[in-house]
Protein backbone atom coordinates (compact mmCIF):
# COMPACT_ATOMS: atom_id res chain seq x y z
CA UNK A 1 0.00 0.00 0.00
CA UNK A 2 1.32 3.73 -0.86
CA UNK A 3 2.12 5.19 1.91
CA UNK A 4 -0.02 8.07 2.34
CA UNK A 5 -2.79 5.64 1.71
CA UNK A 6 -1.72 3.81 4.69
CA UNK A 7 -2.29 6.96 6.70
CA UNK A 8 -5.45 8.29 4.95
CA UNK A 9 -6.83 4.88 5.48
CA UNK A 10 -5.59 4.89 9.51
CA UNK A 11 -6.86 8.53 10.38
CA UNK A 12 -10.36 7.75 8.39
CA UNK A 13 -11.40 4.92 11.20
CA UNK A 14 -11.14 8.14 13.82
CA UNK A 15 -13.86 9.62 12.20
CA UNK A 16 -17.44 9.11 14.49
CA UNK A 17 -20.98 10.05 12.90
CA UNK A 18 -22.86 13.42 14.07
CA UNK A 19 -19.16 14.96 13.51
CA UNK A 20 -18.11 18.36 12.72
CA UNK A 21 -14.56 17.71 10.71
CA UNK A 22 -11.82 19.77 9.29
CA UNK A 23 -9.39 18.33 6.98
CA UNK A 24 -5.98 20.19 5.40
CA UNK A 25 -5.03 20.49 2.51
CA UNK A 26 -3.15 17.64 0.72
CA UNK A 27 -2.76 14.59 2.56
CA UNK A 28 -4.98 15.04 5.17
CA UNK A 29 -8.63 15.71 2.55
CA UNK A 30 -7.84 12.02 0.71
CA UNK A 31 -8.83 10.78 4.14
CA UNK A 32 -12.55 11.92 2.82
CA UNK A 33 -11.88 8.61 0.37
CA UNK A 34 -12.05 6.11 3.01
CA UNK A 35 -14.82 6.99 5.45
CA UNK A 36 -17.14 4.09 6.61
CA UNK A 37 -20.01 3.64 4.38
CA UNK A 38 -22.73 5.27 5.99
CA UNK A 39 -20.78 7.11 8.83
CA UNK A 40 -22.56 11.06 8.90
CA UNK A 41 -19.79 13.33 9.40
CA UNK A 42 -20.06 16.72 8.16
CA UNK A 43 -16.66 18.77 6.79
CA UNK A 44 -16.23 22.52 7.34
CA UNK A 45 -13.32 24.33 5.36
CA UNK A 46 -12.25 27.49 7.21
CA UNK A 47 -13.21 29.61 3.95
CA UNK A 48 -16.66 29.53 4.93
CA UNK A 49 -18.73 26.62 4.20
CA UNK A 50 -19.91 23.76 6.78
CA UNK A 51 -21.12 20.60 4.98
CA UNK A 52 -18.67 20.44 2.41
CA UNK A 53 -18.48 17.48 -0.41
CA UNK A 54 -15.83 16.53 -2.83
CA UNK A 55 -15.17 17.88 -6.17
CA UNK A 56 -18.28 18.25 -8.32
CA UNK A 57 -18.47 16.66 -11.81
CA UNK A 58 -18.10 18.32 -15.25
CA UNK A 59 -20.46 21.15 -15.67
CA UNK A 60 -21.28 21.52 -11.78
CA UNK A 61 -18.30 24.10 -10.59
CA UNK A 62 -19.59 26.85 -9.01
CA UNK A 63 -16.64 29.12 -9.19
CA UNK A 64 -17.77 30.64 -5.43
CA UNK A 65 -17.85 27.27 -3.75
CA UNK A 66 -13.98 26.22 -3.34
CA UNK A 67 -12.61 24.54 -0.51
CA UNK A 68 -9.50 26.46 1.54
CA UNK A 69 -6.64 25.30 -0.96
CA UNK A 70 -8.84 26.82 -3.57
CA UNK A 71 -9.49 24.39 -5.38
CA UNK A 72 -13.71 23.46 -6.70
CA UNK A 73 -15.72 21.70 -4.96
CA UNK A 74 -19.24 20.64 -3.91
CA UNK A 75 -21.75 21.13 -0.75
CA UNK A 76 -24.46 18.88 0.36
CA UNK A 77 -27.88 19.55 0.57
CA UNK A 78 -28.47 21.58 3.55
CA UNK A 79 -25.11 23.22 3.83
CA UNK A 80 -24.43 26.74 4.89
CA UNK A 81 -22.45 29.48 3.90
CA UNK A 82 -20.84 31.40 6.45
CA UNK A 83 -18.30 34.48 7.36
CA UNK A 84 -14.63 33.99 8.25
CA UNK A 85 -15.36 35.52 11.54
CA UNK A 86 -17.98 32.77 12.27
CA UNK A 87 -16.00 30.09 10.85
CA UNK A 88 -13.15 30.41 13.18
CA UNK A 89 -15.12 30.92 15.93
CA UNK A 90 -16.44 27.48 15.12
CA UNK A 91 -13.13 26.47 15.37
CA UNK A 92 -12.32 28.23 18.62
CA UNK A 93 -15.28 27.81 20.39
CA UNK A 94 -15.67 24.07 20.68
CA UNK A 95 -17.82 23.55 17.86
CA UNK A 96 -15.63 21.66 15.70
CA UNK A 97 -14.95 18.25 16.88
CA UNK A 98 -11.58 16.92 14.64
CA UNK A 99 -9.20 18.70 12.47
CA UNK A 100 -6.45 16.71 10.71
CA UNK A 101 -3.34 18.67 9.70
CA UNK A 102 -0.18 17.84 7.94
CA UNK A 103 2.64 18.06 10.14
CA UNK A 104 6.65 19.07 9.78
CA UNK A 105 7.72 18.00 13.41
CA UNK A 106 5.86 16.15 16.62
CA UNK A 107 7.91 15.97 19.23
CA UNK A 108 7.56 13.86 22.40
CA UNK A 109 5.63 17.00 24.24
CA UNK A 110 3.04 16.42 21.55
CA UNK A 111 3.72 20.03 19.63
CA UNK A 112 3.39 20.24 15.99
CA UNK A 113 5.14 22.42 13.98
CA UNK A 114 3.75 23.14 10.31
CA UNK A 115 3.78 26.53 9.64
CA UNK A 116 7.67 27.61 8.60
CA UNK A 117 11.13 26.67 7.84
CA UNK A 118 12.18 29.81 8.29
CA UNK A 119 14.63 31.60 5.59
CA UNK A 120 13.33 28.64 3.77
CA UNK A 121 9.53 28.32 3.40
CA UNK A 122 7.33 31.36 4.65
CA UNK A 123 3.76 30.68 3.48
CA UNK A 124 1.96 31.69 7.13
CA UNK A 125 -0.24 30.09 9.03
CA UNK A 126 -3.15 30.54 7.88
CA UNK A 127 -5.81 28.77 9.66
CA UNK A 128 -3.42 25.84 11.28
CA UNK A 129 -2.62 27.59 14.62
CA UNK A 130 -6.62 28.16 15.29
CA UNK A 131 -7.67 24.71 13.92
CA UNK A 132 -4.33 23.18 16.91
CA UNK A 133 -5.44 25.62 19.49
CA UNK A 134 -9.11 24.92 19.04
CA UNK A 135 -10.72 21.79 17.67
CA UNK A 136 -11.58 19.44 20.24
CA UNK A 137 -9.18 16.02 18.30
CA UNK A 138 -6.03 17.23 16.82
CA UNK A 139 -4.88 14.27 14.42
CA UNK A 140 -1.71 14.96 12.74
CA UNK A 141 -1.33 12.85 9.90
CA UNK A 142 2.29 12.49 8.07
CA UNK A 143 4.74 10.52 7.06
CA UNK A 144 7.24 9.52 9.85
CA UNK A 145 10.36 10.85 8.00
CA UNK A 146 11.35 13.04 5.43
CA UNK A 147 14.39 12.73 3.07
CA UNK A 148 15.62 10.58 5.70
CA UNK A 149 15.55 12.28 8.86
CA UNK A 150 12.95 11.50 11.18
CA UNK A 151 9.90 14.13 11.79
CA UNK A 152 9.37 12.31 15.21
CA UNK A 153 11.78 14.56 17.85
CA UNK A 154 12.15 14.93 21.18
CA UNK A 155 11.77 18.66 20.65
CA UNK A 156 10.62 20.59 18.18
CA UNK A 157 13.50 22.64 16.33
CA UNK A 158 10.67 24.41 13.90
CA UNK A 159 8.49 27.42 15.09
CA UNK A 160 5.27 25.66 17.02
CA UNK A 161 1.86 26.00 15.32
CA UNK A 162 0.50 25.94 19.15
CA UNK A 163 1.43 24.70 22.34
CA UNK A 164 -1.56 22.76 23.04
CA UNK A 165 -0.62 18.79 22.47
CA UNK A 166 -1.97 17.45 20.02
CA UNK A 167 -4.66 14.24 20.53
CA UNK A 168 -3.14 11.57 17.56
CA UNK A 169 -0.51 11.53 15.74
CA UNK A 170 -0.70 8.72 12.28
CA UNK A 171 2.20 7.57 10.21
CA UNK A 172 2.68 5.07 7.62
CA UNK A 173 4.50 3.35 10.08
CA UNK A 174 2.51 3.74 13.83
CA UNK A 175 0.05 5.43 15.70
CA UNK A 176 1.26 7.55 18.61
CA UNK A 177 -0.67 9.09 21.41
CA UNK A 178 0.89 12.10 23.19
CA UNK A 179 0.48 11.51 26.60
CA UNK A 180 1.85 13.49 30.19
CA UNK A 181 4.49 10.70 30.20
CA UNK A 182 5.59 10.94 26.13
CA UNK A 183 4.65 9.71 23.35
CA UNK A 184 2.99 6.33 23.52
CA UNK A 185 3.61 3.83 20.82
CA UNK A 186 -0.62 2.50 20.46
CA UNK A 187 -0.06 0.58 16.53
CA UNK A 188 2.21 -0.83 14.25
CA UNK A 189 1.01 -0.86 10.34
CA UNK A 190 0.57 -3.98 8.72
CA UNK A 191 4.29 -6.06 8.23
CA UNK A 192 5.96 -3.35 10.23
CA UNK A 193 7.58 -4.38 13.54
CA UNK A 194 8.03 -2.18 16.56
CA UNK A 195 12.06 -2.17 16.09
CA UNK A 196 11.52 -0.41 13.03
CA UNK A 197 9.68 2.29 14.06
CA UNK A 198 11.66 3.17 17.47
CA UNK A 199 14.42 3.22 14.70
CA UNK A 200 12.57 5.61 12.47
CA UNK A 201 11.44 7.88 15.72
CA UNK A 202 14.24 10.53 17.08
CA UNK A 203 11.98 10.82 20.06
CA UNK A 204 11.97 8.20 22.55
CA UNK A 205 8.46 6.24 22.63
CA UNK A 206 7.28 4.70 25.23
CA UNK A 207 6.27 0.85 24.60
CA UNK A 208 3.32 -0.72 26.79
CA UNK A 209 2.83 -4.37 26.64
CA UNK A 210 0.24 -4.53 24.34
CA UNK A 211 1.37 -2.57 20.51
CA UNK A 212 -1.42 -3.24 18.23
CA UNK A 213 -1.82 -3.51 14.81
CA UNK A 214 -3.43 -0.91 12.46
CA UNK A 215 -6.70 -2.63 11.37
CA UNK A 216 -6.43 -1.34 7.71
CA UNK A 217 -5.96 -3.32 4.58
CA UNK A 218 -6.02 -2.86 0.65
CA UNK A 219 -9.24 -4.22 0.66
CA UNK A 220 -11.07 -1.46 2.12
CA UNK A 221 -13.52 1.07 0.75
CA UNK A 222 -11.82 3.54 -1.43
CA UNK A 223 -15.83 5.23 -2.44
CA UNK A 224 -15.71 8.84 -2.34
CA UNK A 225 -18.33 9.71 0.41
CA UNK A 226 -20.86 12.79 -0.40
CA UNK B 1 -30.39 57.72 -2.48
CA UNK B 2 -28.44 55.49 -4.71
CA UNK B 3 -24.56 54.64 -3.88
CA UNK B 4 -23.61 53.43 -7.25
CA UNK B 5 -20.46 54.55 -8.91
CA UNK B 6 -17.61 53.41 -11.65
CA UNK B 7 -14.63 52.10 -10.71
CA UNK B 8 -12.45 54.92 -11.93
CA UNK B 9 -14.12 57.76 -9.45
CA UNK B 10 -13.72 54.83 -6.81
CA UNK B 11 -10.26 54.14 -7.04
CA UNK B 12 -9.75 58.00 -7.15
CA UNK B 13 -10.96 58.97 -3.90
CA UNK B 14 -8.10 56.49 -2.26
CA UNK B 15 -4.80 58.40 -1.78
CA UNK B 16 -1.12 57.16 -2.29
CA UNK B 17 -0.17 55.76 1.15
CA UNK B 18 -3.50 54.63 2.28
CA UNK B 19 -4.87 51.39 4.04
CA UNK B 20 -6.85 49.36 2.64
CA UNK B 21 -9.20 46.06 3.36
CA UNK B 22 -9.44 43.74 0.81
CA UNK B 23 -12.27 41.05 1.40
CA UNK B 24 -11.47 37.29 -0.79
CA UNK B 25 -10.19 34.30 -0.27
CA UNK B 26 -7.69 33.03 -2.64
CA UNK B 27 -9.21 35.10 -5.26
CA UNK B 28 -12.41 34.21 -4.57
CA UNK B 29 -14.79 36.69 -3.22
CA UNK B 30 -12.25 39.37 -4.42
CA UNK B 31 -12.97 42.70 -5.98
CA UNK B 32 -11.21 41.90 -9.07
CA UNK B 33 -12.11 44.71 -11.05
CA UNK B 34 -11.83 47.46 -8.78
CA UNK B 35 -8.23 45.94 -7.94
CA UNK B 36 -7.41 46.21 -12.21
CA UNK B 37 -8.30 49.61 -11.37
CA UNK B 38 -5.91 50.46 -8.66
CA UNK B 39 -3.51 49.16 -10.79
CA UNK B 40 -3.73 51.37 -13.69
CA UNK B 41 -4.04 54.36 -11.76
CA UNK B 42 -1.06 53.65 -9.77
CA UNK B 43 -1.22 53.89 -6.29
CA UNK B 44 1.07 53.68 -4.44
CA UNK B 45 2.24 52.90 -0.76
CA UNK B 46 -0.10 51.11 0.26
CA UNK B 47 -0.99 49.08 3.04
CA UNK B 48 -3.27 45.90 2.71
CA UNK B 49 -5.12 43.75 5.25
CA UNK B 50 -6.55 40.63 3.64
CA UNK B 51 -6.44 36.74 4.36
CA UNK B 52 -4.36 36.40 1.71
CA UNK B 53 -1.96 38.02 -1.10
CA UNK B 54 -3.54 35.58 -3.99
CA UNK B 55 -1.77 34.55 -6.69
CA UNK B 56 0.79 36.78 -9.06
CA UNK B 57 -1.72 36.73 -11.45
CA UNK B 58 -5.09 36.79 -9.69
CA UNK B 59 -6.35 39.31 -7.51
CA UNK B 60 -4.80 41.28 -4.64
CA UNK B 61 -1.46 39.31 -5.96
CA UNK B 62 -1.40 42.05 -8.92
CA UNK B 63 -1.20 44.56 -6.22
CA UNK B 64 1.99 43.19 -4.79
CA UNK B 65 3.65 42.45 -8.21
CA UNK B 66 2.82 45.76 -9.56
CA UNK B 67 4.91 46.77 -6.42
CA UNK B 68 2.09 49.06 -4.79
CA UNK B 69 2.07 47.53 -2.03
CA UNK B 70 4.68 48.80 1.20
CA UNK B 71 2.75 46.69 3.94
CA UNK B 72 0.82 43.18 4.07
CA UNK B 73 -1.50 42.45 7.11
CA UNK B 74 -2.28 38.33 6.12
CA UNK B 75 -2.63 35.23 7.35
CA UNK B 76 -1.15 33.38 4.03
CA UNK B 77 1.11 34.50 1.59
CA UNK B 78 2.20 31.25 0.18
CA UNK B 79 0.62 31.12 -2.90
CA UNK B 80 2.49 33.95 -3.82
CA UNK B 81 6.04 34.13 -4.38
CA UNK B 82 6.46 37.25 -5.27
CA UNK B 83 5.12 38.48 -1.81
CA UNK B 84 7.47 35.90 -0.24
CA UNK B 85 10.08 37.23 -2.57
CA UNK B 86 9.72 41.18 -1.56
CA UNK B 87 9.64 40.10 1.68
CA UNK B 88 12.38 38.47 1.98
CA UNK B 89 14.54 41.09 -0.14
CA UNK B 90 13.38 43.90 2.83
CA UNK B 91 10.69 45.26 0.49
CA UNK B 92 7.65 44.38 1.76
CA UNK B 93 6.93 44.60 5.17
CA UNK B 94 4.62 41.62 5.97
CA UNK B 95 2.65 40.51 9.42
CA UNK B 96 1.90 37.19 9.66
CA UNK B 97 -1.34 36.19 11.88
CA UNK B 98 -3.61 33.58 12.12
CA UNK B 99 -6.49 33.33 10.32
CA UNK B 100 -9.29 33.27 13.27
CA UNK B 101 -7.60 36.11 14.80
CA UNK B 102 -7.01 38.11 11.98
CA UNK B 103 -11.01 37.65 11.27
CA UNK B 104 -11.40 38.82 15.05
CA UNK B 105 -9.13 41.88 14.45
CA UNK B 106 -11.06 43.05 11.60
CA UNK B 107 -14.61 42.10 13.50
CA UNK B 108 -13.57 44.08 16.57
CA UNK B 109 -12.74 47.10 14.58
CA UNK B 110 -15.35 47.37 13.25
CA UNK B 111 -17.57 46.19 16.07
CA UNK B 112 -16.31 49.41 18.54
CA UNK B 113 -14.48 46.08 21.18
CA UNK B 114 -10.80 47.48 22.62
CA UNK B 115 -9.63 43.96 21.16
CA UNK B 116 -10.05 40.49 21.75
CA UNK B 117 -8.40 37.60 23.72
CA UNK B 118 -7.72 34.27 21.65
CA UNK B 119 -5.33 31.66 23.18
CA UNK B 120 -4.12 31.07 19.81
CA UNK B 121 -0.68 31.96 19.03
CA UNK B 122 0.10 31.46 22.70
CA UNK B 123 3.46 30.05 22.86
CA UNK B 124 4.34 30.67 19.58
CA UNK B 125 6.15 33.20 17.61
CA UNK B 126 3.10 35.16 17.23
CA UNK B 127 3.00 35.86 20.88
CA UNK B 128 6.20 38.02 20.66
CA UNK B 129 5.46 41.43 21.92
CA UNK B 130 1.72 41.06 22.76
CA UNK B 131 0.19 40.81 26.36
CA UNK B 132 -0.58 37.97 27.84
CA UNK B 133 -4.14 37.99 29.89
CA UNK B 134 -4.79 34.96 32.55
CA UNK B 135 -9.37 34.65 31.99
CA UNK B 136 -9.96 32.20 34.73
CA UNK B 137 -6.46 30.58 35.24
CA UNK B 138 -6.13 30.13 31.35
CA UNK B 139 -3.96 32.28 29.38
CA UNK B 140 -5.19 34.66 26.19
CA UNK B 141 -3.26 36.77 23.78
CA UNK B 142 -4.93 40.20 23.80
CA UNK B 143 -5.45 41.37 19.75
CA UNK B 144 -5.70 44.69 18.91
CA UNK B 145 -8.32 45.84 16.61
CA UNK B 146 -8.04 46.44 12.79
CA UNK B 147 -9.59 49.82 10.77
CA UNK B 148 -9.10 50.61 7.54
CA UNK B 149 -9.40 53.65 5.54
CA UNK B 150 -11.07 51.91 2.96
CA UNK B 151 -13.25 48.12 2.97
CA UNK B 152 -12.74 46.95 -0.92
CA UNK B 153 -15.33 44.32 -0.79
CA UNK B 154 -17.03 41.52 -3.47
CA UNK B 155 -20.46 41.11 -2.70
CA UNK B 156 -23.11 38.63 -5.10
CA UNK B 157 -26.27 41.04 -5.25
CA UNK B 158 -26.63 44.81 -4.31
CA UNK B 159 -29.32 46.76 -4.56
CA UNK B 160 -28.71 50.61 -5.03
CA UNK B 161 -29.34 51.29 -1.24
CA UNK B 162 -26.08 48.62 -0.64
CA UNK B 163 -27.44 46.01 0.56
CA UNK B 164 -25.41 43.09 0.01
CA UNK B 165 -25.81 39.49 -0.08
CA UNK B 166 -22.69 37.18 -0.73
CA UNK B 167 -22.41 33.39 -2.46
CA UNK B 168 -21.18 30.33 -0.68
CA UNK B 169 -17.14 30.66 0.28
CA UNK B 170 -17.17 33.95 -1.49
CA UNK B 171 -18.34 35.89 1.64
CA UNK B 172 -15.05 34.98 3.51
CA UNK B 173 -13.72 38.32 5.37
CA UNK B 174 -15.96 40.37 2.74
CA UNK B 175 -18.99 40.84 5.28
CA UNK B 176 -16.61 41.35 8.24
CA UNK B 177 -14.55 43.81 6.91
CA UNK B 178 -17.71 45.98 5.50
CA UNK B 179 -18.11 46.86 9.20
CA UNK B 180 -14.05 48.29 9.82
CA UNK B 181 -13.21 51.02 7.25
CA UNK B 182 -14.15 54.79 7.04
CA UNK B 183 -15.47 54.16 3.81
CA UNK B 184 -17.06 50.67 2.12
CA UNK B 185 -16.83 49.94 -1.65
CA UNK B 186 -18.84 47.26 -2.82
CA UNK B 187 -18.17 45.31 -6.21
CA UNK B 188 -21.21 43.69 -6.30
CA UNK B 189 -21.36 41.35 -9.29
CA UNK B 190 -25.15 42.35 -9.95
CA UNK B 191 -27.04 45.47 -9.08
CA UNK B 192 -30.74 44.98 -8.10
CA UNK B 193 -33.28 47.66 -7.76
CA UNK B 194 -33.94 48.40 -4.27
CA UNK B 195 -36.45 45.97 -2.65
CA UNK B 196 -35.49 42.93 -4.56
CA UNK B 197 -33.18 41.82 -1.44
CA UNK B 198 -35.55 41.06 0.68
CA UNK B 199 -34.74 41.94 4.09
CA UNK B 200 -33.89 38.30 5.99
CA UNK B 201 -31.26 37.94 3.28
CA UNK B 202 -29.15 41.00 3.52
CA UNK B 203 -26.17 39.98 5.02
CA UNK B 204 -24.52 43.63 4.87
CA UNK B 205 -27.13 46.33 5.88
CA UNK B 206 -27.08 49.37 3.67
CA UNK B 207 -25.91 51.54 6.11
CA UNK B 208 -22.56 49.92 6.36
CA UNK B 209 -21.58 50.27 2.64
CA UNK B 210 -20.52 54.51 0.87
CA UNK B 211 -20.61 53.28 -2.81
CA UNK B 212 -21.61 50.12 -4.91
CA UNK B 213 -19.37 49.72 -8.21
CA UNK B 214 -21.48 49.38 -11.52
CA UNK B 215 -20.08 46.90 -13.97
CA UNK B 216 -19.35 48.91 -16.65
CA UNK B 217 -17.24 52.05 -16.91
Amino acid sequence: MDEKVIIAKRVALEMKSGTLVNLGIGLPTTVANYLAPGLDVYFQSENGIVGLAPAPQDGMVDPDLTDAGGGFVGAIPGAASIDSALSFGLIRGGHLDVTVLGGLEVDELGHLANWTVPGKMIPGMGGAMDLVSGAKKVIVAMQHSAKGKSKILKRCTLPLTSVRRVSLIVTELAVLEPTDAGLVLKEVAPGVTIEQVIAASEATLIIPEKVGVMPISENDAVAAKA
Amino acid sequence: MHKATNCTKAVEMIPDGATLMIGGFLGVGTPSRTIDEIIRQGKKNLTIIANDTGRPALGIGKLIVAKLVKKVIASHIGTNPETQRQMIAGELEVVLTPQGTLAEQIRAGGYGLGGVLTATGIGTTVAEGKQVIEVNGKPYLLELPLHADFAIIAAHRADYHGNLEYALTARNFNSVMAMSADVVIAEPEHIVPIGVISPDAVITPFCCVDYIIERCN
